[in-house]
């Protein structure tokens, strides 16, 4: 293999995996580092950089960092990266003087955002402070868009959801006119005047389940996510004691949840399938089955059961899962029929997307599933300055997807009103800072520590169900704060080698405590890898390959999958051929 | 050294010896030597080589003197019984516990002032005694913990880090050992495992004394340029006289494409040493061709590495003295102490 080119920034970056994972690659071993001295507020502001919604995503985000995160390698469990994030914002101080503020005058161009989701509120974060008068048009009669409707208070306080949201409307030059759902884009790109303008809508419309008796038991079937908006506004604050909740993603454990704290005594979830195809996450159903909710597997709803007009049941087809192996695709095998009786059923099989508004001949071409073709990189839709991110652009995503969507649509937006190549985007650059801070100390904590993933406390069960908005999770404690930023690897102070200093005395290969590193003659990757101490196997972490070493002619090749990030390489060398040097990754936005 | 532990996190797909522990198992603590040291690559190929024979830990016995070498049996087999003597006199302590208890597997860590010079009389007697142990010396050429003076084996103008050049003649453990008639006489380099660790592992199961000479640099003092034991040097100077191979009984053998004739030596445990000569005309059997050969190579200034002479014969310390057989540790108390009728019907032998 030829060496390695670490100046090419997404090398180390890669090497960071859940910061690489991370949509908006949010620098989360810095951030864990800022919580580990203390400094809450810094932290805070690290994370709000990259994320805009630390105390938000802190409690709600997907976690596509945590299956990533490189202890999940080593052990069983990641670092509780989101509930650290948590911690930062609980215990943050005044932030008000580090927030972003618009300037005092305008730079006298205007952007429409349609909605007020976490996509929309991006953008206008990015490009207030660059002096964009930003107008949002928001449906309803508050700001959040599903952040606030679709999660319910006991998992996602108001205040919180406030605080952040405020922080963005707060800025200056950013108007919203609540109540307002926009009818006609052609009306407002003609009429209004704006520059530009984002579509960041979601995808609002729940999944409706065309079965024998739908008509009939209307009264008592809810579309998920419309009945947990309307228990938000409390247009609805009680259900039957029997409920059905039919699928099994999140929004399902959000509505089955509910379910418990508005009357619903026996509450099941009801999936197709087998638990290995969940679209869940886990610690979600974990979270349900803790509050006594019955999730029932290879149940396929077949009709309502309806009597004199009301709903008594839903039957359903129990059955059994093959793969073809022709299509490679899942079939299923009737095996019986059950009856389950019900009072209601809430409908949480999927969301779509919906674009009334968006008349079908003022330039802005539609695609696949009726959904606008939207360009991956500048968001823009095939007509100049109309773009769209959030769910809005491919269907529905997490939160933290729509946040990264709102940066790139900010800079791309940007570069449209002041004439600039929408592909004329600046490039990520790293550079590497060396963290040694003497003979064996480093600027960071290297001392590996083996405490398994800390249990977050939750509330007790006979209170949860008492009060609806009262928040199940409690937040780390310092004591369990302390213990968990030691378990996070520092994955970004990177092992940096230099082949020419190299005397191929064979400490470091003896002193790594997981066997990544070898020094072997050169070959290509597949017969390295298989060549090395132990074969590296996970293709998706690369091989850091050095240039031949000065007495031997051999490589040193590192394993990047499961290094701790300990230093000891770099502590035992002789020659200081290895250093731990701190990654400075700089993720441009829009300027 | 460090400051911190090494990490208890280990790569999940470690491979398994036959006793289903991995190489972490055979670790010990870790080491304060200086960053680069040769010891710490031997002490890894001592554990590697523990490891890949499948020794439980726990039956192991490593014995040391004084000196960095000495230090390093503390990095290797924590589960192992210790010993660390006098300087220089590991060898009496070996023949000591070995002539207690002949089941357990020995090995002493000794370095060039240990054995060379205070312990040089105990060196050659364990070898005369043929005791059954393997005895590595890790060799540097310097005493790197009193600060680099020359040690009994630096080589006639080998440079100290100071500038000084050595006049005096060196003692070579290996041609030393071959004329006092050692049956097992090797050399490494700690900066080539791939040929350490099978001659480690070949000691250890050879019976009677192995001695394993390691060229193992000292990098605070003896790595520099004008140096006869830096790593560059010896990779400069390295030939491979033969490469060993060992062959434990029951386990599979694996043909490798053989370049050059092998002759094989077969161990009283049933494994088996395959020696293959690069040079093509080495007999590693026979004493004085190989001292002659030897010689030759030290003359040019090479450094002969590989298992230079092998000869295995089931005779050792215990069949010599033709001790009882069963280890002093096994009998049980009444045959220990047969009781005052026997002990006073010996006396009247005396009287």
């Amino acid at each position: 293999m030829e060496p390695t080119d670490t100046s090419n920034p997404d090398y180390f970056h890669k090497v960071v995996d859940c910061q690489w994972a991370c949509p908006a690659h949010t620098n989360v071993p810095e951030y864990i580092r800022l919580i580990a001295q203390g400094r809450y507020t810094e932290s805070y502001m690290l994370n709000r950089h990259s994320n805009v919604f630390p105390g938000i995503l802190g409690r709600t985000c997907d976690r596509p960092c945590e299956p990533a995160c490189r202890r999940g390698r080593v052990e069983e469990k990641p670092v509780a990266i989101c509930r650290l994030k948590r911690v930062a914002s609980d215990l943050k101080g005044d932030v008000t003087d580090l927030l972003p503020k618009a300037p005092p005058t305008s730079n006298g161009k205007k952007v429409a955002l349609i909605g007020a989701g976490p996509a929309s509120l991006t953008v206008a974060n990015d490009l207030a402070p660059l002096g964009y008068e930003v107008t949002i048009f928001e449906a309803l009669p508050k700001p959040g868009g599903l952040m606030r409707t679709n999660i319910p208070s006991f998992r996602l306080p108001v205040d919180v959801l406030e605080f952040e949201t405020n922080a963005i409307l707060d800025m200056g030059h950013v108007t919203i006119h609540y109540n307002h759902r926009v009818e006609s884009l052609k009306a407002l790109l003609d009429d209004e005047g704006f520059d530009a303008v984002f579509i960041g809508t979601g995808a609002p419309k729940g999944k409706e389940l065309n079965l024998p008796g739908r008509a009939e038991a209307d009264a008592n079937i809810h579309i998920g996510i419309e009945w947990l908006e309307s228990v938000h506004f409390e247009h609805i604050d009680s259900i039957g004691k029997d409920v059905l909740v039919i699928g099994v993603g999140n929004t399902a454990m959000d509505c089955c949840r509910t379910s418990k704290r508005l009357g619903g005594t026996n509450v099941k979830v009801m999936a197709r399938k087998d638990r290995r195809y969940f679209k869940a996450s886990p610690w979600e159903l974990e979270d349900a089955e803790e509050e006594l909710v019955d999730i029932l597997e290879n149940h396929s709803p077949a009709s309502f059961v309806v009597e004199d007009g009301k709903l008594v049941g839903m039957m359903f087809d129990i059955v059994e899962w093959h793969e073809d192996p022709e299509s490679g695709r899942l079939k299923s095998t009737k095996l019986d029929e059950k009856l389950i009786p019900c009072t209601d059923v809430i409908l949480a099989i999927g969301q779509d997307n919906a674009f009334p508004f968006v008349e079908r001949d003022i330039g802005i071409e539609f695609g696949k599933w009726d959904m606008p073709v939207v360009d991956k990189t500048t968001f823009m839709t095939t007509r100049d300055g109309v773009f769209v991110g959030g769910d809005a652009a491919w269907g529905p995503e997490n939160i933290i997807w729509a946040v990264a969507h709102g940066h790139q649509a900010a800079i791309s937006i940007n570069n449209y009103c002041q004439g600039v190549s929408l592909l004329d985007r600046t490039p990520d650059t790293v550079k590497l800072n060396s963290a040694k801070m003497g003979l064996h100390e480093w600027a960071y904590s290297n001392d590996y520590s083996s405490k398994g993933r800390t249990k977050m406390n939750h509330a007790e069960l006979t209170a949860r169900f008492k009060e609806l908005s009262l928040e199940v999770e409690l937040g780390f404690d310092i004591e369990q704060t302390a213990r968990e930023v030691q378990r996070c690897l520092n994955c970004d102070v990177h092992t940096e080698f230099d082949a020419p200093l190299c005397t191929e005395c064979d400490a470091c290969v003896d002193i790594c405590p997981v066997n990544c590193l070898t020094m072997t003659g050169n070959a290509a990757e597949d017969e390295l890898r298989q060549k090395l101490t132990v074969p590296a196997l996970n293709i998706t972490q690369d091989l850091y390959v050095s240039a031949a070493l000065p007495q031997t002619g051999r490589v040193m090749v590192k394993d990047e999958d499961l290094c701790v990030h300990c230093g000891l390489c770099a502590e035992r060398c002789p020659t200081a051929a290895w250093d731990m040097a701190l990654m400075d990754l700089h993720i441009p936005q829009a300027r | 050294m460090s400051y911190i532990k090494k990490p208890v996190a280990r790569h999940p797909a470690l491979p398994k010896n036959a006793i289903g522990l991995t190489v972490r198992d055979y670790e010990g603590s870790l080491s304060t030597l200086c960053a680069g040291c040769g010891h710490d690559s031997t002490t890894a190929a001592i554990v590697q080589a523990f490891w890949s024979l499948g020794i439980e830990p726990h039956t192991a016995v490593k014995l040391s003197g004084i000196g960095c070498s000495s230090k390093t049996p503390t990095y290797f087999l924590g589960e192992a019984h210790g010993f660390n003597s006098v300087h220089g006199r590991m060898p009496s302590v070996a023949t000591g516990a070995n002539a207690a208890n002949q089941d357990l597997t020995y090995i002493g860590i000794s370095g060039d002032g240990d054995s060379l010079s205070i312990g040089l009389g105990q060196f050659c007697h364990a070898i005369r005694r043929n005791v059954n142990l393997a005895y590595i010396c890790e060799n540097n050429g310097v005493y790197g913990l009193t600060k680099g003076q020359f040690s009994a084996s630096a080589d006639v103008g080998s440079k100290s880090k100071k500038g000084e050049t050595n006049e005096a003649r060196p003692i070579d453990p290996v041609m030393l050992a071959i004329t006092l008639g050692a049956t097992f006489v090797a050399r490494g380099f700690s900066g080539d495992k791939g040929q350490l660790v099978p001659i480690l592992e070949a000691a250890l199961r050879h019976k009677g004394f192995a001695f394993v000479d390691v060229i193992s640099p000292c990098v605070a003092f003896n790595d520099h340029k004008g140096s006869t034991k830096s790593y560059m040097y010896t990779r400069e100077n390295y030939t491979q006289v033969t490469e060993a191979d060992l062959v434990p009984l029951r386990r599979e053998i694996i043909a490798k494409q053989v370049a050059h004739e092998a002759t094989t030596v077969k161990l009283h445990d049933g494994s088996v040493v395959t020696l293959r000569c690069p040079e093509g005309d080495y007999d590693a059997t026979d004493r004085g061709a190989a001292f002659k050969h030897l010689s030759e190579l030290k003359e040019r200034g090479e450094v002969a590495t590989g298992l230079l002479y092998v000869e295995e014969s089931d005779s050792d310390m215990h069949s010599m003295n033709r001790t009882a057989p069963g280890d002093l540790v096994a009998p049980d108390w009444d045959l220990l102490c047969p009781g005052n009728d026997r002990l006073q019907s010996l006396m009247a032998e005396f009287r």
